[in-house]
């Protein structure tokens, strides 16, 4: 892929979202660069607590306390949203910026009707009558391909399969045409018969309104059929970044080779599985330097120093634009890397 | 081949198995209907293999390895565990028999006792079976301890101080502590983290390997079942649609069912971006299953016949069966 030359439509820069605890301070992002452009699919991978769904809640404004966003940018057509008020920011929330989350059921409220829950979007957002906004919840829902629209606005969300249940968040996400849609484990909680159904969807409505989605998975095979370009995030930083052929082709940083190489994919029967040994650090007390040094094969292997007393910087390929931070790819004092990026 | 089919004995033989949960209902509390969760299943594990039992959520496979145990009643057919009904033994036969079917359960988080220290926890089954003195209970659990990764230490922590991943090697020491001929895995790695759950499955088979064991495996991923399985079984709404070895299904899946769960996963290379076979509508309730194949809704081959008929299970080739007129 191109190096992508258009204005974007959000730019994170340098995304710090902190939690101050009992225990000490939670470093959930800790700084967080990306870029999404119009129309395109970014994914956000990585395991529990490596930060993918505080970024999105940072980008919707939505963290709470003890959580903080202590640094960064965020920009969303030319405005920074951190620096936006409340009211502001709920202007921007579901009528610019959109969300939809893991657990369809417990998003939607079980003693309100789906049509007057979709009928509410329009009339918190001041647009339209209730007439108007009762026939636009049933298109909506013919839109997301819920058989029998009108029968279901009467339903409530009990009555509903996580299928059907996820269809109706969409179809609340895009009543207003966001210009961003973030899908948080969008499909995690659904069969995959069903996942198959709704990534088509997401798939087919991002081509319709040239929406532009950040998908947060950790489902590498979703990436793989739904994503333009990638971010794979380890402990609160970025540590690579790439349009999707690049990173399945060449993965650069040890962590997103371990994580290709230890998920049993059909087809491919292997003895046993690659590991990456150990567990996540600890995001109070991370480890000095890179912060997946503990856990790194290549260290050892190429016998780098500078691992556990420098943290790499994201380096950029300038022509491909694939990005990766990790000292394998960079020099630093008394530290020459073995490979050119 | 002789040689083989001598060495491959049955350890455990599920016949026609039938449980039905009832649905109570009016003033009167009556039984009104029944949740048909698994309604006629049969499959039968050699000694020292894993059966993978997968499907989609509601499927019936947990009750199938829940009640194959006697975790839960059976409401009707056999399951035979080394040649013996475990239905008709008595409490202090079945107590024998107990130590050699272990369980590890999914969500490694609710399944230990939070304030039990996890060496505790681990030595329940020995005292509950009253095998050894103390101190070799003691010897016991820091053995099976040191074989599934876990230090000598942990032994007085508590659950909370340990990730997901260490729950469930200490979930499969409670298990293996009690030296059990058969293992039921429900869904054992599907709380973990994609690099931890390689952790795990590359564990279970090592000990497999070690301690001689039998697994039925319970899982809704291809890709881990395919990896972990000797056999295969798929369950659809309470039925086994499909059975044979793993080679054989990955391979050659007849069933149209198992070809649309094998089309419906999303593959990690982004060249094969595959036209994929989708099924229309979900999964029908097991209150009140289709009529003849239960499959035949969803199904892109059904015909006439499929909506009365129901499909036994047959063999379509040498050890490969599956319930379908067409397939």
């Amino acid at each position: 892929m191109m190096e992508n030359t258009k204005p974007s439509l959000l730019e994170v820069q340098n995304l710090v979202t902190y939690y101050y605890t009992d225990e000490g301070v939670v470093k959930a992002v800790d700084g967080v660069d990306f870029k999404v452009y119009p129309g395109e699919i970014i994914g956000l991978v990585g395991e529990s607590g490596c930060g993918k769904s505080v970024t999105s809640l940072s980008i919707m404004g939505l963290i709470e306390s003890p959580g903080k966003i202590v640094n960064g940018k965020i920009n969303f057509l030319e405005r920074n949203l951190l620096e936006l008020g409340e009211s502001e920011m709920q202007n921007v929330r579901g009528a610019q910026i959109s969300m939809i989350f893991q657990q369809p059921q417990s998003s939607l409220n079980p003693v309100f009707t789906i049509g007057s829950q979709i009928e509410e979007v329009f009339q918190i957002h001041g647009k339209i009558s209730k007439n108007e906004a009762a026939d636009k919840a049933i298109e909506l829902l013919k839109l997301v391909g819920i058989p029998d629209a009108v029968k279901k606005t009467h339903a409530y969300p009990h009555e509903m399969s996580g299928g059907q249940a996820q269809r109706v968040m969409i179809a609340m996400a895009l009543a207003l045409s966001p210009k961003l849609l973030i899908a948080d484990e969008p499909t995690t909680a659904l069969d995959v018969t069903i996942q198959a159904q709704i990534l088509n969807l997401l798939a087919d409505l991002r081509r319709k309104f040239n929406t532009s989605v950040i998908l947060i998975t950790h489902d590498l095979g979703v990436i793989a059929e739904m994503a333009d370009r990638v971010a794979i995030m380890y402990a609160g930083k970025i540590i690579e970044q790439s349009d999707v052929q690049s990173l399945f082709d060449h993965p650069k940083h040890p962590y997103t080779r371990g994580l290709i190489a230890s998920v049993p994919v059909m087809g491919e029967i292997k003895e046993s599985l690659d590991t990456i040994p150990g567990n996540v650090p600890n995001l109070i007390d991370l480890p000095i330097g890179c912060r997946f040094s503990t856990r790194c094969n290549a260290r050892e292997e190429y016998q780098l120093e500078i691992c556990n007393k420098q943290e790499p910087e994201l380096q950029r390929n300038q022509k491909s634009g694939h990005e990766v931070r990790c000292w394998l790819y960079q020099d630093g004092e008394g530290h020459t890397a073995p490979f050119k990026l | 081949m002789i040689a083989e089919v001598i060495t491959k004995r049955n350890i455990i033989e599920v016949k026609n198995l039938v449980k039905y949960y009832p649905v109570l209902g009016g003033v009167l509390k009556r039984v009104v209907a029944h949740v048909r969760a698994v309604d006629g299943v049969s499959f039968n594990i050699n000694q020292g293999e894993t059966l993978g039992l997968v499907g989609e959520s509601g499927c019936g496979k947990s009750t199938v390895a829940h009640t194959m145990i006697r975790l839960l009643k059976k409401t009707s057919g056999t399951v035979e565990f080394d040649g013996k009904d475990i239905f008709s033994i008595k409490s202090d036969e079945l107590k024998q028999m107990r130590q050699n079917m272990q369980i590890v359960f999914q969500d490694p988080y609710a399944s230990l006792d939070p304030r039990l220290p996890i060496g505790d926890s681990i030595a329940e089954g020995l005292k509950i079976h009253h095998l050894g003195t103390k101190q070799q209970q003691f010897e016991q659990v820091l053995a099976i301890m040191k074989k599934v990764g876990l230090e000598d230490y942990h032994a007085v922590r508590y659950p909370h101080e340990f990730s997901g991943g260490q729950r469930q090697r200490i979930g499969i020491a409670r298990a293996l502590v009690l030296n059990p001929k058969f293992l039921v895995l429900d869904e054992p790695v599907s709380a973990l983290d994609v690099s931890v759950q390689a952790q795990v499955l590359n564990l279970l088979k090592q000990l497999q390997q070690e301690m001689g064991l039998t697994y039925l495996f319970v899982a809704h991923n291809l890709g881990v079942v395919e990896h972990i399985s000797d056999r295969v079984a798929v369950m659809y709404l309470g039925k086994i649609v499909e059975i044979t070895s793993r080679e054989q299904l990955f391979l050659k899946p007849m069933h149209p069912y198992t070809q649309a769960l094998m089309s419906a996963i999303p593959v990690a290379n982004p060249k094969l971006k595959k036209e994929r076979l989708i099924l229309p509508g979900d999964v029908p309730s097991p209150l009140n299953p289709p009529s003849g194949c239960r499959f035949h809704p969803r199904c892109p081959i059904a015909r006439e016949d499929c909506k009365q008929v129901e499909p036994e299970l047959r063999d379509i080739l040498p050890g490969h069966q599956a319930a379908c007129h067409y397939a």
